[in-house]
């Protein structure tokens, strides 16, 4: 019943660990397979070993958290490692971020190898000078990334878009006309925390990103937005926390959903519990398959 | 979650080693932690030294952020975070051990101020060992170790658990302090078939359990920790032999 697909690729299961949250080491990623999740997206990844931005990198706020992690990771090489634990395991996705199609490619070809189901392009990333949605703004830099990677492999290619743009439409397009296997929105949104007592920002990046319940309705309307136009498959992240959180993504058009900062509070466990509230909603309501429910709010 | 406290009290624990006090209504249970950030340094995970509503952290200057949290006295401002992570249960066995190793120490007194335990304090020499005062006022009996015998036991803390061990019957080892002691108590523990609780550190950011970044094998520190069970412990093939740095990358411990 749960079953979907992204494309070619099939998922048993639909929802996913988003990228970045317990995914940077193998035995991390082989635990959120082992609660119940679809996939696992890998943290970022990067040509380089990098060590992110310093603490604060994070705060809880009033409908979520903010965070400037600044893309935090081993490098490509040393991920291998953290691969072949995973991949035996279940379906893993490969984020990777760089600063041009040149750096996508190579980190893409590598993450084949590696054995990843597919990669996801990083194109959203607010907290990041010169990579993610720096790149992901500009819908024609968007195409020629996309179009460089799917050449360069034969697993599906995934583009992660920000919200952060009056033209998110527009650069869903870019992807799709570029050969794009899917899109998944969003990433955080722009966001900062200032501390009054000492007057200055909370974060050492200053900037940050927004994640948690209070973006759930802009992903909504982002991923709504995107099913209107094209006809690639919607990956849905924002704010998930339970089925109702998930169902509304399915039914404004994403073909499989992804969860990061809910598995804080509600732990692994979030993906069995949402597996079966979605079974018990859709036995309900007369839905037979995943699948039947993807955009059935446009209609 | 996150607050701002002012600082109330300030304890010079060693020459290293200071306490900070601060009023705080948030509940904590011996064991727990918070985040502690002022402008000018890294945010950095500190072990809450008294639970009360009076709590307290008790740093030693290791580094810069270490350094600079020394420079603050009374009246001065923490913006701080938490409680996060499982603290000590102390309802599982009836005859404790507590054992605290430097500054390690500080994170097991709530524990033995709850319980009124025995207690160990290990630390290199007389002038590394901190809040033996209090160890003294709240344990049913305090021993002290240090590795060059300037007081107490001459030895380190795992060898006078052993002896302790031995001359009475306890069912449960609670510690906190340097892996490489945790590691030869946890040993201990299964050859002497006791029952333990370690508390367990890694490089973290975020507290939450939401990046990963602080686990050991597949167990983040800071949610399913930072204390853990016997059997939590016997399925870590990390603990005791590597960690990983701020980028991810694995680094053995010896």
């Amino acid at each position: 019943m749960l079953e979907t697909c992204i494309g070619k690729l099939k998922l048993e299961k639909p929802g996913m660990v988003a990228s970045g949250i317990m995914d940077e080491t193998g035995a991390s990623m082989v635990r959120m397979l082992e609660s119940g999740a679809g996939a696992v997206v890998t943290k970022s990844i990067g040509l380089e070993p990098n060590a992110g931005h310093a603490n604060p990198t994070f705060t809880e706020v009033k409908g979520g958290f903010v965070n400037a992690m600044g893309l935090p990771n081993p490098g490509i090489k040393m991920f291998k490692e953290e691969m072949n634990i995973a991949v035996p395991k279940g379906k893993i996705i490969g984020s990777i971020y760089g600063a041009s199609a040149d750096d996508f490619s190579k980190l893409a070809i590598t993450m084949e190898e590696y054995g990843a189901s597919a990669v996801e392009l990083n194109l959203s990333c607010p907290h990041a000078k010169g990579y993610g949605m720096e790149l992901g703004t500009d819908p024609k830099l968007v195409g020629s990334i996309v179009s460089a990677v799917k050449s360069a492999v034969k697993i599906p290619v995934w583009a992660k878009l920000t919200p952060n743009t009056h033209i998110l439409t527009d650069i869903g397009v870019a992807v799709q006309d570029a050969g794009g296997d899917a899109v998944v929105a969003i990433n955080t949104l722009k966001a900062m925390v200032i501390s009054p007592e000492f007057a200055k920002p909370f974060l050492s990046n200053k900037f940050g990103g927004l994640s948690g319940p209070g973006i759930k309705s802009v992903g909504v309307r982002a991923v709504y937005d995107l099913g209107s136009v094209l006809d690639i498959p919607i990956i849905g992240v924002g704010g998930i926390a339970d089925w109702r959180d998930a169902a509304q993504y399915i039914m404004a058009g994403a073909s499989a959903f992804q969860i990061g900062s809910a598995i804080a509070n509600k732990g692994p466990t979030i993906f069995d519990t949402i597996n079966k509230d979605m079974i018990k909603f859709m036995r309900d309501f007369g839905y037979s398959s995943i699948l039947d429910m993807v955009g059935v709010a446009h209609e | 979650m996150s607050d701002f406290v002012k600082i109330i009290g300030v304890n010079e624990e060693a020459y290293d080693t200071k306490t900070f006090e601060f009023q705080w209504d948030e509940k904590a249970i011996p064991g727990q932690f918070i985040m502690v950030w002022v402008p000018g340094m890294e945010e950095i995970p500190m072990s809450l030294s008294k639970t009360g509503r009076i709590k307290s952290i008790t740093v030693k200057a290791i580094g810069a952020s270490t350094r600079k949290l020394h420079e603050l006295t009374i009246g001065d401002s923490l913006r701080i975070r938490g409680p996060y992570g499982k603290g000590f249960d102390l309802t599982k066995g009836k005859k404790i051990l507590i054992i605290g190793g430097g500054v390690g120490t500080a994170s097991v007194m709530p524990a033995i101020k709850e319980s009124g335990a025995d207690a160990i304090i290990g630390a290199r020499t007389n002038k590394d060992v901190i809040m033996d005062d209090l160890g003294h006022k709240y344990a049913k009996n305090l021993w002290i170790s240090t590795d060059d015998g300037s007081m107490g036991f001459h030895g380190n803390a795992v060898q006078l658990m052993r002896e302790k061990v031995a001359e009475n019957n306890y069912e449960i080892i609670i510690a906190c302090g340097p892996e490489i002691m945790l590691y030869y108590i946890y040993q201990a523990c299964v050859e002497l078939n006791l029952d333990c609780q370690l508390s367990l550190e890694r490089h973290m950011k975020c507290g939450a359990g939401i990046c990963g970044c602080c686990v050991i094998d597949d167990q983040r520190v800071c949610k399913d920790g930072p204390v853990f069970t016997k059997e939590q412990i016997s399925k870590m093939k990390d603990f005791g032999v590597q960690k990983r740095d701020e980028c991810g990358r694995i680094l053995k411990f010896r």
